[in-house]
């Protein structure tokens, strides 16, 4: 009879019959997607708060964005509990002196605030579709639904005249300026539940939330701006079918991919500047836990220096780090370099997840022995399914396919063009 | 002539004249008082205490705790184990517990998982000796603290103990124990540790593996009973605990600790 953890574990010296990995590829991913949800926001806020403007084409798809990545951050954990149905006793009987039981206040705190600041932010778009439904006579029924939809989004409030719309900016305004503290919160606080964690050399580190939240900043500019670069080109894909099948003004490629470019250099910027602060935290910890050098220095440093090499040092630093700083500081920033320069930095993000939380696990609690974690590829039931290569692959690709749902209420470019 | 009515009234006032003194016992069930004196925590904080100068190593601990607390037998987890320590003569420590030692160490090879065995020879032994091991049932659960949800707790007596229908299977806890005592439970998936026999202890016996150790290796007192040997031989002699500096004020004491111990 396997125990949990057995199927994907490989010992090696001397560890502790109970030991194993325990916290696989899903809790690899949960600090990945609340990353990402955490620096989509700070991203949206730059100019909503502080008032960046080059941001604002950027910041309204960031906001959105980052909704529909907020769906998909507590998945990784629901999907790695033994009793997923049961997750939902941390709402009901939440034991605060754990970490993990604030999820449920900061989550749901955090999701309000992007809720309402949307709802500021689109509240003119539902007022129009849905009087503009209104007055449609013979309605079909998708359009039944869409008017029942854009009607209770409204919340019954049709006032767009120039004053209220006024107000709205001092809302959005508001709620950005507190979802910042609060974002960072959300991802400072999942750096928390593993910087606390006393029994793991590794983890436990008063940086830990902060370097959490530097690479969560890195990581969700970076999606934003992939993310941003793929929607433009099916943009202008569509721009150019649609100028050759029928008149009417559509913007060029030309145009759109002027504004691309302009964007995404001056976003560029802001990732760079949070990637700097991020390396220059990873790497004082790794200093200073090398020149204090206490007990559990021995083990960590076999497996940060001979275990752990390549994952940390070639793929994390070398190409998650190091070859997109490259990318994005050479001069003439295009955009097929910014792309391969964000999907190398998601990458890194991804790898510094990975060696944390499988690298915390990678040594043995008796500093003696090790601990080899090999990923469900195949999966042969619904555990090494879940907590395998599909279920990670599954979490990644949801907020996608979520964005693109939500994308059809809160319509991301569309409007921006309009203005 | 009584009548009817002074009939009735007065066997009412005899009924609840009887009645009252006899509400003022209570009656008594030894089960309840003994679990008021459990509860009770200036009175009673179960301990362990381990003494490896007793310990041959022969695992009957470690099947004792299997059956008697229905850890699947052939898993490798398990609420206790026995670890074998072997120092070379050239300085190296060798470690290993095979299947917690469920079946003894029976053979002179050290097993290193999977790096294979080392068998070392006899004239190269400096020193080897044998720690059992257990739930520590800290003052200071790290494993109380994480849990999201509350489904582990401390009892008045010192005791950490799970509820098997609350608990969610995050595994924090087992992450938050410094010394590796939890696991998930093969057959109910929550999160699993030794309770120094709960179940027992609380009616009076001793722990299965207790009972089941040939050489008095293992014992459980109460540190608040001064008259308790367990209690006696923690105040009287030098006794130390494992991994001290985590803060978790570990209630399991050893007599014959080495340093090399993990």
């Amino acid at each position: 009879m396997l125990a949990h953890g057995e199927l994907w574990t490989v010992k090696e010296l001397f560890v502790y019959p109970n030991e194993f990995i325990y916290w696989s590829i899903q809790i690899v991913m949960y600090p990945f997607m609340t990353g990402l949800v955490a620096g989509a926001f700070v991203l949206s806020s730059l100019y909503h708060v502080f008032g960046i403007k080059q941001l604002k084409d950027m910041a309204r798809f960031a906001l959105v964005f980052s909704f529909a990545l907020l769906f998909a951050a507590p998945m990784p954990i629901v999907l790695h509990l033994q009793f997923p149905f049961r997750g939902i006793n941390v709402f009901m009987t939440p034991h605060f002196t754990s970490a993990i039981a604030a999820f449920g206040v900061v989550f749901f705190s955090y999701g309000a605030i992007v809720a309402s600041e949307l709802w500021f932010l689109y509240r003119k778009h539902f007022v129009e579709v849905s009087l503009k439904l209104r007055e449609k006579q013979d309605k079909t029924l998708v359009e039944w639904f869409r008017y029942l939809i854009f009607c209770s989004l409204t919340l019954g409030v049709y006032d767009v005249s120039e004053e209220a719309l006024h107000r709205d900016e001092k809302a959005i305004k508001v709620l950005a300026g507190v979802g910042i503290p609060v974002a960072c919160f959300l991802h400072g606080y999942a750096g928390f539940i593993f910087g606390s964690v006393k029994a793991n050399a590794l983890w436990m580190t008063p940086l830990m939330p902060v370097i959490f939240i530097m690479s969560a900043i890195v990581s969700g500019i970076a999606l934003c701006m992939l993310t941003y670069v793929i929607v433009m080109e099916i943009k202008k894909f569509f721009a150019a079918h649609k100028r050759l099948s029928g008149p009417g003004r559509f913007p060029t490629t030309e145009e759109i991919k002027g504004v691309e470019v302009h964007v995404i250099q001056m976003t560029a910027k802001y990732l760079l500047f949070f990637m700097v602060a991020a390396i220059s935290l990873e790497l004082l910890d790794l200093i200073f836990r090398g020149y204090t050098a206490v007990k559990s220095w021995d083990v960590i440093r076999s497996v940060i220096y001979g275990k752990d090499f390549t994952d940390i040092f070639i793929l994390q630093y070398g190409i998650g780090n190091v070859i997109p700083l490259i990318l994005f500081l050479l001069p003439g920033l295009t955009i097929r370099r910014a792309v391969l320069g964000t999907i190398l930095v998601l990458f890194g993000v991804f790898m510094m997840r990975w060696n944390v939380v499988i690298g915390g696990q990678a040594f043995s609690l008796s500093f003696a022995g090790y601990m080899h974690y090999h990923m469900p590829i195949i999966p042969h039931n619904w555990e090494t399914f879940k907590e395998g290569l599909f279920g990670a692959v599954g979490i990644f690709v949801m907020p996608f396919v979520l964005f693109w749902v939500i994308a059809k209420i809160f319509p991301v470019f569309a409007e921006a063009r309009q203005e | 002539m009584i009548t009817r009515r002074d009939f009735l009234k007065n066997s009412v006032l005899t009924i609840a004249g009887a009645a009252l003194p006899l509400a003022a016992f209570e009656v008594v069930d030894p089960k309840k008082l003994m679990a008021m004196e459990a509860s009770d925590s200036s009175k009673l904080r179960w301990v362990f205490l381990v003494d490896t100068y007793k310990c041959v190593g022969c695992g009957m601990c470690v099947k004792a705790c299997k059956l008697e607390n229905e850890v699947p037998y052939d898993a490798s987890v398990t609420r206790t184990w026995v670890e074998r320590y072997v120092l070379t003569k050239d300085g190296k420590i060798w470690a290993d517990s095979p299947k917690g030692a469920r079946d003894g160490f029976t053979t002179s090879k050290i097993d290193l998982a999977a790096d294979g065995f080392e068998d070392i020879k006899k004239e190269d032994i400096e020193k080897a000796f044998f720690v059992p091991k257990l739930c520590n049932q800290c003052d200071n659960p790290p494993c109380v603290q994480v849990c999201p949800v509350g489904a582990t707790y401390q009892a008045p007596d010192g005791v950490v103990l799970v509820d098997r229908t609350w608990c969610i299977g995050c595994g924090y806890c087992i992450m938050g124990c410094p010394y590796g005592v939890r696991f998930f439970h093969p057959v109910y998936h929550t999160a699993e540790k030794c309770n120094f026999c709960y179940h027992r202890i609380t009616k009076g016996m001793k722990t299965a593996c207790v009972d089941a150790c040939p050489f008095g290796a293992r014992r459980i007192g109460n540190i608040k009973d001064p008259d308790d040997p367990v209690t006696k031989i923690i105040m009287t002699e030098r006794v130390s605990v494992l991994k001290e500096e985590y803060g978790t004020k570990p209630q399991v004491f050893y007599i014959g600790l080495s340093k090399e111990v993990k």
